[in-house]
């Protein structure tokens, strides 16, 4: 059906997706994906941007090696060892904060290496609390802590602000737009909101709905994470006059 | 307070009662105390209480670890379900003493057809409960340690076994106070020694003081376990819970 495969070296990103069904709860085979080619060049943020229920998850799904029946092919960056914020931060109730980052180190890592990572995220007052006691905001900044601690070569995001309150939001993608700079990471986030995909990512692509593809795709000036939001609403004019579908709402939640 | 209070009038009770009729077939608490010291003295009745313990110990990990392997695929894996349901539902509809003579005529009157008795009557209610926790296990929580690339040691540690915990301890407790019950039945049908062999030959001399000190005792020793062990051990699993509560 496919194939996937880790590049030794630090490779670029490849997705191809020929062709991804699913069999509705009524029986018929239902496509969500039909040639989809995905490109990302090694070490760069790119953002999948579409309208709800599109398929942005599938794909991410697919990406992670979580759903290996679709027709197409998969080349993932540098070992493969990779890092997800899935939507809910699932972290293991039962273990405390630094438990939930602890279990996911690779054997050559030690906690106390990661400081640096836990202040940027201020996450130092919270490690031995149980997921239970943190609100959603912090524990979303857990599970980013969580994916960047792997020392991910691929690192995928689904939706990292959604049901978060403006101020929250705006503090997680600093962080989140820190993180990815000072880490070289070859990183695709997924995401309804233009103006989050600008700020954090070098390249993006436009999914049509289903069966998706990618209708557009767009490389933004460098550098990425120094866009004040004149730049920011300038680029979103830009894709909205560009990407076809996008202004009228097609491309929109 | 009200636990206590409670004891003590079940215990006035019976002296009163045992004063009034004055019958060898109820003997007041002091005697049955008296009896129970005796015994204790003489190391007998630690040695039947042991002999008891040790086969409610080895039919309960028996039961207790084929029972979660069962329960967990047949939750997970639904045609593993399909294969095994009706045996389940033929050994939970199984009385407990036809399981019994089975073993006991198939295997032999020796210690291995004992222990294969209880646990055999204990598995399916195993299997019941564990069966209900790995269909409620989180798939979400199963994708993250796929992606997070967890070892299969790691993923049951961190991941199955917290999720299965509170059907796990309700299993215990409830397999517990089965479990011993049935090896009494067990010991009184096939054993030489054990609470429920003695409880056997007082019962053919209708010596109700020894009945009664030995089925004091034993239950008294259950309940210890229970509280000390069964008890602590739960809410040590729990303590995440109460936390973020």
């Amino acid at each position: 059906m496919n194939d996937a495969r880790t590049d030794g070296a630090a490779g670029p990103l490849e997705i191809r997706i020929d062709s991804k069904t699913y069999v509705s709860a009524e029986g018929q085979a239902v496509e969500v994906i039909r040639d989809l080619t995905l490109r990302l060049d090694a070490f760069s943020v790119g953002a999948l941007i579409g309208p709800s229920g599109c398929g942005k998850t599938t794909i991410l799904h697919i990406a992670a090696g979580l759903d290996p029946n679709f027709i197409g092919h998969l080349r993932i960056p540098g070992q493969g060892r990779l890092g997800v914020v899935f939507q809910e931060p699932r972290l293991l109730p039962w273990r405390t904060v630094a438990d939930n980052i602890r279990l996911v180190l690779p054997p050559e890592q030690s906690f106390d290496q990661l400081d640096d990572l836990i202040d940027t995220l201020g996450l130092g007052a919270h490690l031995t609390h149980y997921p239970g006691e943190l609100s959603l905001g912090l524990a979303r900044r857990v599970a980013i802590a969580r994916a960047f601690a792997v020392q991910p070569d691929f690192l995928l995001l689904d939706e990292p602000f959604v049901s978060l309150d403006v101020a929250v939001a705006a503090r997680l993608r600093d962080e989140l737009t820190m993180l990815t700079q000072r880490r070289q990471v070859t990183t695709l986030l997924v995401t309804h909101d233009l103006e989050d995909a600008i700020q954090l990512a070098d390249r993006l692509f436009f999914l049509s709905m289903r069966p998706a593809n990618i209708i557009a795709e767009m490389a933004l000036p460098p550098p990425r994470g120094a866009r004040d939001k004149a730049t920011i609403d300038e680029i979103a004019e830009q894709v909205k006059s560009q990407v076809p579908g996008y202004a009228s709402g097609a491309a929109r939640t | 307070m009200a636990k206590v209070l409670s004891l003590a009038a079940l215990l006035g009770l019976w002296t009163l009662v045992a004063w009034l009729t004055q019958s060898p077939l109820l003997p007041s608490p002091m005697r049955v105390g008296e009896a129970i010291l005796v015994d204790m003295q003489s190391g007998e009745l630690p040695f039947q209480m042991a002999c008891t313990l040790a086969r409610v110990v080895a039919a309960f990990v028996i039961a207790f670890t084929l029972g979660v392997a069962a329960g967990y695929a047949m939750g997970r894996w639904r045609s593993v379900d399909r294969y095994a349901d009706p045996w389940l539902v033929v050994l939970l509809n199984l009385p407990a003493l036809v399981i019994i003579i089975f073993a006991y005529i198939w295997i032999g009157l020796n210690e291995t057809a004992a222990i294969v008795a209880v646990a055999l009557n204990k598995l399916p209610n195993v299997i019941v409960v564990t069966r209900e926790g790995a269909r409620s296990l989180d798939p979400n929580l199963d994708e993250m340690a796929r992606a997070f690339r967890f070892s299969w040691q790691s993923k049951l540690r961190n991941v199955i076994m917290p999720q299965l915990a509170p059907y796990l301890a309700a299993v215990s407790r409830s397999g517990l106070a089965i479990i011993w019950k049935i090896v009494l039945v067990v010991e009184l049908l096939g054993r030489p020694n054990g609470v429920g062999f003695v409880l056997g030959s007082s019962f053919s001399l209708f010596d109700m003081t020894r009945i009664l000190s030995y089925a004091i005792s034993f239950v008294a020793l259950m309940l210890a376990i229970e509280t000390f062990v069964v008890q602590p051990l739960e809410r040590r699993t729990n303590r995440w819970r109460r936390r973020a509560a």
